[in-house]
């Protein structure tokens, strides 16, 4: 902006011809970027008046503030009332970083911080709290001049909303997904068409179900402050997105809201706690775009809260986070074994098979119950993605169901570390590799691999699930999490078609890698269920956490046939195996839904439907950020419940969620959607 | 009518300002901002200025007396406000002083602290001053041209 054209010329005032010139909301005016709407934060009245100068003179609209507390309630007020937020550092109600964090929780809008310090360690702090940008004071005209720029940014990267354009989510999960993808190309390239096709249907689903679709929910303060209150009681070990939700009694919230909500709260609380390494590593990603590295923190993250929570064994941990990372990038955030999840992830389907061998891969035993034993502490979301890969599972198994009877409690038991390796491993059937650590329950991951291998398309509800599960963690072992975690990343691995991970277990196998077309990363995660069929609906917390696998029945037909209908259903019941042995689940990609609930003879029924949730949960909920944009997803998300979805909801669901998720997660997950992984 | 000779007269007044290092390159962004909505915008900031600072210096007065031990941390915060407003208007020797007091305080020098603060409310007073006949000059003027830069 030139000044002095400005100056010069009677400059009317700027807010006025700011005002008209306005963007509204997200659309980008032609005037971009005048009128930009920016929300000053500073304690010092003389910078905030010379700031609101400058501003005006780059014809934006300014707001300006003197206290944290009234900028915090003002942006509340209007959620979108404001693209972008400047805020001074040292201000005496409340500190910048801490405003900062807020505000990236709440509203998730780009943040630039500004001081006259300028000491390495500010700036950094900035940086890993997640400013955009930092300023120098006294702040030059030319500075403010460019601040537009971070909306673009945020907005390209980091609004992915799944129900927009399905072009632009496709675009970005293809892109996620090439970038993440290290597992074969032709996977990622499969997963990518799926994605889209899923992604498209889901929307389409979205859209037709008014209850599928969620408007992006507003964490308002008292909203947040009844959910810090409900995780409070709790206790943060024990809060799950189910009970918080029933402890907040909010109606219209979902378990999926609350879900990433509480993801984004954990992330929050680890960065205050001084995160470990590992977790800075997660956090990382939260700041950092980089998609690959957001997934694996995210998963970290998640994973990590929850070894922490005892919940998740470390290692299974690091393996699903391994797994997931070992998608995109070898990111050890875990001490994982990256390696293997990788392979695991990486397992193009053909391993996965289920059919053929199903599980060999699955082999490694290792339980891929995730979700058993693990007091999946996982996000809800991971769990819901786990569950969800389970549902798709299920779906290809839900017969399985049936046969999961044995499930152990937590889907995890399955005692099948397979699960594990095969939720991550999915990709290559090197579900197997799953740490065992990870799932103890060797869920027959492969079997979902395997199955989902199928094509199940709604492998990527699986993931969605998966993550999805983590949120409804406390039910879904965690270790189902996990696997979903990862096998929600590996699912854009697309080597699993669907959730080929799912049937691991070797119910779905055949189904489910048939019907898993897309899910492939996904396939471990089911797996995890299948095996845990036995557990249905127990474990299946998340079931009802609302693996709404809706979105599986999204992905199921966005498979165009997740022959393994991981049904959401599948999901839910830890004894996911039914869903595995449901092939049938794999014909009926829409059937994923119901398969589930045929598996979850145990599981609640009712979960299952909430599972119908709308498959965009499980993508959505990754994102950390309550975003409706995914919203369904939130709650599709944990609706581990694969019942509802069918495969397709599932594979379009974690495909979804690799994609979308990416897109929109902060955490920028590659191409997953794993937002929810992470939880 | 004879404008030119006040008009310079207030151009060289502001020059020397520049000249003697009170005041950089900060201030001729300010006077950038100012327009027909504000013509005296630059005067109205740093009015707004003297307010803040004051209640600054004050307060930093009021936590030297408290001495054995004098609170660096406090001091150091509020300096560090007082610099950040002095930075804002282009105040350039006060921000030297400012950046010196905090380094005192950060060695914890009290002694240091007691000087420093005393050379800045001196260079503090100085400014208000010439800058107080510098915009009753231009006032008196009538609007300026652009600022003369300092090369």
């Amino acid at each position: 902006m030139n000044l002095s054209h400005c100056k010069g010329s009677t400059m009317s005032t700027p807010s006025s011809s700011g005002s008209h010139l306005r963007s509204t909301g997200d659309a980008v005016s032609d005037q971009f970027p005048a009128g930009l709407r920016v929300l000053v934060v500073d304690d010092d009245p003389t910078c905030l008046m010379i700031l609101e100068k400058m501003l005006k003179a780059c014809l934006y609209e300014v707001t300006k503030c003197k206290r944290a507390e009234v900028a915090l309630s003002l942006l509340r007020e209007n959620k979108n009332g404001f693209d972008i937020v400047i805020s001074d550092v040292h201000m005496p109600d409340m500190d910048g970083f801490k405003l900062l964090e807020h505000i990236g929780l709440e509203m998730d809008l780009p943040v630039i911080m500004m001081s006259a310090d300028d000491g390495k360690h500010v700036v950094m702090k900035g940086v890993t709290h997640g400013a955009c940008d930092y300023l120098i004071k006294p702040v030059r005209i030319e500075a403010l001049k460019n601040i537009w720029q971070h909306v673009v940014r945020k907005r390209k990267t980091g609004w992915r909303d799944p129900e927009q354009s399905g072009s632009i989510d496709e675009g970005d999960r293809q892109q996620k997904a090439s970038d993440d993808a290290d597992y074969s190309s032709s996977a990622n390239e499969g997963k990518c068409s799926k994605k889209r096709r899923d992604e498209e249907e889901d929307a389409d689903e979205r859209d037709d179900s008014s209850t599928l679709k969620k408007p992006r929910v507003v964490w308002s303060v008292e909203l947040h402050q009844q959910f810090m209150a409900a995780v409070n009681q709790l206790g943060i070990d024990k809060a799950v997105p189910k009970k918080i939700l029933e402890l907040m009694n909010v109606p219209g919230l979902t378990r999926e809201n609350v879900a990433s909500h509480l993801q984004k709260y954990r992330l929050y609380l680890r960065r205050l706690s001084g995160v470990s390494q590992q977790q800075n590593n997660l956090n990382n990603p939260f700041m950092n775009p980089d998609p690959t590295f957001g997934s694996t923190s995210i998963n970290g993250i998640d994973l990590q809260a929850l070894s922490v929570a005892g919940q998740l064994p470390a290692q299974s941990l690091a393996k699903l986070q391994a797994a997931g990372l070992g998608r995109s990038t070898a990111k050890p955030v875990m001490s994982m074994p990256l390696v293997e999840q990788r392979n695991l992830f990486s397992f193009e389907s053909p391993r996965l098979r289920f059919g053929e061998g199903q599980m060999q891969h699955l082999n490694t035993n290792k339980p891929m119950n995730l979700l058993h034993g693990i007091p999946t502490n996982m996000e809800p979301k991971q769990l819901a993605n786990l569950h969800q890969s389970a549902q798709s599972l299920g779906n290809l198994n839900m017969r399985v169901n049936a046969s999961v009877a044995q499930r152990s409690p937590l889907l995890m038991q399955m005692g099948q570390s397979q699960p594990r390796g095969q939720i991550v491993g999915e990709n290559g059937s090197h579900v197997n590799q799953l740490p065992t650590s990870l799932l103890q329950p060797s869920v027959p991951n492969r079997i979902s691999n395997g199955v989902i291998r199928n094509g199940i398309a709604s492998t990527s509800n699986i993931n969605p699930a998966y993550n999805q599960v983590p949120q409804s963690s406390s039910f879904m072992n965690f270790p189902m999490n996990q696997t979903n975690e990862m096998s929600a990343r590996s699912f854009p691995l697309g080597s699993n078609p669907g959730i080929s991970n799912i049937t691991t277990k070797g119910m779905l196998q055949e189904e489910v890698t048939s019907g898993i077309k897309g899910s492939s990363g996904f396939v471990p995660s089911y797996d995890i269920f299948n095996e845990l069929q036995p557990q249905k609906s127990n474990d299946w917390d998340l079931r009802n956490a609302g693996l709404t696998y809706d979105a599986t029945q999204h992905s199921n037909h966005v498979q165009g046939n997740i022959d393994v209908s991981v049904s959401p259903s599948v999901l839910v019941h830890p004894g996911f195996s039914s869903m595995q042995q449901t092939g049938q689940n794999r014909d009926t990609t829409s059937s994923m839904g119901k398969a589930v609930f045929s598996m979850g003879e145990g599981m609640d029924q009712g979960n299952l439907q909430s599972i119908s949730q709308p498959q965009n949960p499980l993508h959505i909920d990754h994102s950390v950020r309550v975003k409706s944009e995914r919203v369904p997803d939130a709650s599709s998300q944990t609706n581990f419940f694969p019942e509802q979805y069918g495969q397709e909801d599932l594979m379009s669901a974690l495909l979804k969620q690799e994609g979308i998720g990416l897109a929109e997660n902060e955490f920028d997950f590659d191409g997953y959607s794993l937002d929810n992984i992470p939880v | 009518m004879e404008r030119s000779q006040p008009r310079r007269q207030v151009a060289a007044m502001k020059q020397s300002l520049f000249d003697q290092g009170l005041l950089d390159e900060q201030f001729i962004q300010l006077e950038e901002l100012s327009d027909d909505a504000n013509p005296n915008f630059v005067e109205e900031i740093v009015t707004l200025y003297y307010r803040d600072s004051s209640r600054l210096i004050s307060s930093i007065e009021q936590a030297l007396k408290e001495r054995h031990p004098l609170d660096f941390n406090k001091l150091d915060t509020l300096m560090h406000q007082f610099k950040g407003s002095s930075s804002s208007i282009g105040a350039k020797k006060v921000k030297a002083e400012c950046t010196l007091f905090r380094e005192y305080c950060r060695t914890g020098n009290a002694e240091g602290c007691m000087k420093s603060f005393q050379q800045l409310k001196k260079e503090y007073a100085s400014l208000r001053k010439k800058l107080e006949a510098y915009f009753q000059l231009a006032r008196q003027t009538g609007p300026m041209d652009s600022a003369c830069r300092p090369k």
